[in-house]
């Protein structure tokens, strides 16, 4: 800390102090952040961690101020999107920040998860990390569903009742359970009411838990890199990693940087695009919802829609079902599938490498698929094959491909 | 690394346009709309009034709002556009009826506060001009016999259809409209009604999301600041990180 200059300075310096001796927040500051350790080769794709720290913290901001103005009854809710979107002063700021944040959310998540599985970022001694990481994902889901039936809207209301109704598959208790979640006969004002309690008070509790939960494990056991290379294996004579390099101030500032460049597309969004030709913010639901009148197609938002794919693939609701928790399920497993010896794809074979990219399309064409009213069933099951082929198969070929040997030090 | 900046610019770009071009709608005319015409918003908010008030709301929609963003003094609206004994803080109401409306009509009239985020600008303006008279009454090629008669039609004229016969696929002869005729002349030209309806789109456009001349006006100097800002957290970043080898 710096010598302190003048007797203002000096006060601030002993509050500082006292507050220090008390509660040796300057031990936490070191841990993690200036004295935390981090590779310095981090690329473009290490951006996105932080991001979803960004994007968390407006959600939480963003909503905390539509709670003001937004009312959770059936009668009532969709007419109070309308008042925030024009009576609340910087009320449709507020609100589509909340819309394209949300998406924005999935878009930053989900690049955070796909370089875990490009580098293997999930491997030993990162296991528990990736677990935490899966079950924040989880949650996501059901936060951002919950949210999404709010406004009310036709698809709020139509988009329930088909997620919902996928619980009346569980054999015996379905019925009763589907039940139980709505609190109603039918989705109806008490099952906005649960909906509105689990978005924004359980819910967002629960991520805020699993994400430092998730940052402590990982900073116990060090951030992984593009080459995957233990940097705590090299250290110098202070017991510093001679690839680290302190994350605070060299990747707060660089961090700072990508965070000014999200906001320049989320700005963009958010001001000429809100809707996003219908991605973010759906025609439908600026309908009021009507229990009397189904929509003609009623698609889950794009972030779902992969899932939805896997649904649609299988004739069976029961094992529609099932195989769409397991596609989730199924990532919880990545640790213990992969087999090989190195971590990142850069030392790995073309095996490795086409198998990423073969599920990296099959993500993506299913969550198109998922979007359309008619899709065919021939390329729907053949995506979902290819899915679950890449998690199944990758034991088989992450043991038997030859890896190239992995650098001690890190290069650029 | 810049480089890898200017291709997700690029990535963006291509995806804001396949959004645009994926908002198209299929055999609709364009609305060429510009929310930000005030004249336009003002000529089509009298014709909101005068002719879909008489049996639809725009429950969300304050008059007062009309003030500040079509540039019109509290009298004015409350002269020209605000009906009965209402007040300019009141909500545009229609003064019909809910239950005489679904004794004329056999429906409640929608309301139309949102209708251009529902149905979409184009829809709008295509189905305000495709209505036409048959025997039978009062059609339209947009909305298959439509509740509302064509309200408009001293205005338009009155249009005629034009119908070929064909097979359908079960081998069935059926008509179908291939065009509209202008069969008796209205008020106006085609052209001043098209140029019309353009303007009563235009302000449902506006009504349906009242903060889009606010949004886009403040977008670009939002955007300006951000880049200003990412560029100065650049050179930071830049400065910093010239020791790290």
């Amino acid at each position: 800390m710096a010598k302190p200059a003048s007797s203002i300075n000096k006060n601030i310096h002993a509050v500082g102090q006292w507050i220090d001796e008390r509660s040796n927040i300057s031990e936490f500051w070191k841990k993690h952040l200036s004295e935390y350790y981090a590779p310095k080769n981090f690329n473009l794709w290490y951006f996105f961690g932080s991001l979803s720290l960004l994007v968390l913290v407006n959600q939480l901001v963003t909503g905390i101020f539509l709670t003001m103005h937004y009312k959770p009854d059936a009668e009532l809710a969709f007419a109070s999107v309308e008042y925030i979107m024009r009576d609340v002063e910087w009320g449709w700021l507020i609100r589509y920040m909340h819309s394209t944040g949300a998406s924005l959310f999935f878009v930053v998540v989900y690049l955070h998860m796909f370089r875990a599985l490009m580098y293997g970022s999930y491997a030993k001694p990162r296991e528990l990390v990736w677990i935490l990481g899966v079950t924040i994902y989880l949650v996501l889901m059901a936060e951002s569903f919950m949210g999404y039936v709010l406004p009310w809207g036709q698809m709020s209301y139509w988009g329930a009742q088909v997620i919902i109704s996928l619980f009346g598959a569980v054999p015996w208790i379905g019925d009763g359970l589907v039940e139980w979640i709505r609190g109603d006969y039918m989705i109806a004002d008490a099952t906005l009411n649960r909906f509105f309690a689990l978005h924004v008070v359980a819910l967002p509790l629960v991520l805020l838990l699993l994400v430092v939960l998730h940052l402590a494990a990982l900073h116990e056991v060090g951030s992984n890199n593009p080459q995957g290379i233990d940097i705590k294996a090299k250290k110098d004579a202070q017991g510093r990693p001679l690839d680290g390099i302190p994350f605070h101030p060299y990747y707060t500032v660089k961090d700072i940087f990508g965070a000014g460049f999200f906001l320049i597309i989320a700005a963009f969004i958010i001001f000429f695009l809100p809707e996003f030709g219908g991605y973010f913010l759906k025609a439908d639901n600026f309908i009021e919802a009507d229990p009397l009148v189904t929509p003609d197609h009623i698609p889950p938002v794009w972030y779902f829609t992969p899932f939805y794919a896997i649904l649609q693939a299988v004739p069976d609701k029961l094992m529609g079902v099932i195989l769409m928790g397991a596609a989730v399920m199924i990532l919880y497993l990545v640790p213990w599938l992969d087999r090989s010896p190195v971590r990142s794809l850069r030392y790995r074979s073309w095996m490795s490498k086409l198998a990423l990219a073969i599920f990296a399309i099959s993500f993506i064409r299913l969550g198109m698929l998922g979007l359309s009213q008619d899709s065919s069933t021939f390329e729907l099951r053949l995506w979902t094959f290819l899915y679950f082929a890449f998690f199944i198969l990758m034991p088989l070929w992450t043991s038997f491909e030859r890896t190239q040997p992995v650098p001690e030090r890190v290069t650029k | 690394m810049s480089y890898r900046h200017i291709l997700i610019v690029l990535v963006l770009i291509a995806m804001t346009g396949a959004v645009h071009a994926a908002g198209k709608g299929g055999d609709l005319d364009h609305a060429d709309t510009n929310v930000h015409d005030r004249a336009a918003l003002q000529r089509g908010a009298t014709l909101f009034v005068n002719y879909c008030m008489g049996c639809h709301s725009a429950q969300y929609m304050r008059y007062r709002r009309l003030v500040e963003d079509l540039d019109l003094t509290e009298e004015q609206v409350e002269e020209f556009l605000v009906m009965g004994d209402r007040e300019a803080a009141d909500y545009m109401l229609t003064a019909m009826d809910a239950a005489d409306a679904e004794a004329w009509f056999g429906v409640t009239p929608p309301d139309l506060t949102l209708t251009a985020r529902s149905r979409g600008t184009d829809w709008i303006y295509t189905f305000l001009r495709s209505y036409y008279l048959t025997e039978d009454g009062w059609n339209n090629t947009v909305l298959e016999n439509p509740a509302m008669p064509h309200v408009l039609w001293d205005l338009q004229g009155i249009q005629r259809p034009i119908t070929e016969t064909y097979t359908d696929e079960e081998g069935q002869t059926r008509t179908r409209v291939v065009s509209l005729e202008l069969d008796e002349e209205g008020r106006m030209s085609p052209r001043d009604f098209d140029r019309a309806m353009l303007d009563l789109t235009t302000f449902m456009e506006y009504m349906a999301e009242p903060a889009v001349l606010k949004r886009e006006r403040l977008g670009i100097w939002v955007l300006l600041f951000l880049g200003l800002l990412t560029f100065l957290a650049y050179l930071l970043y830049q400065e910093y990180w010239k020791d790290v080898k």
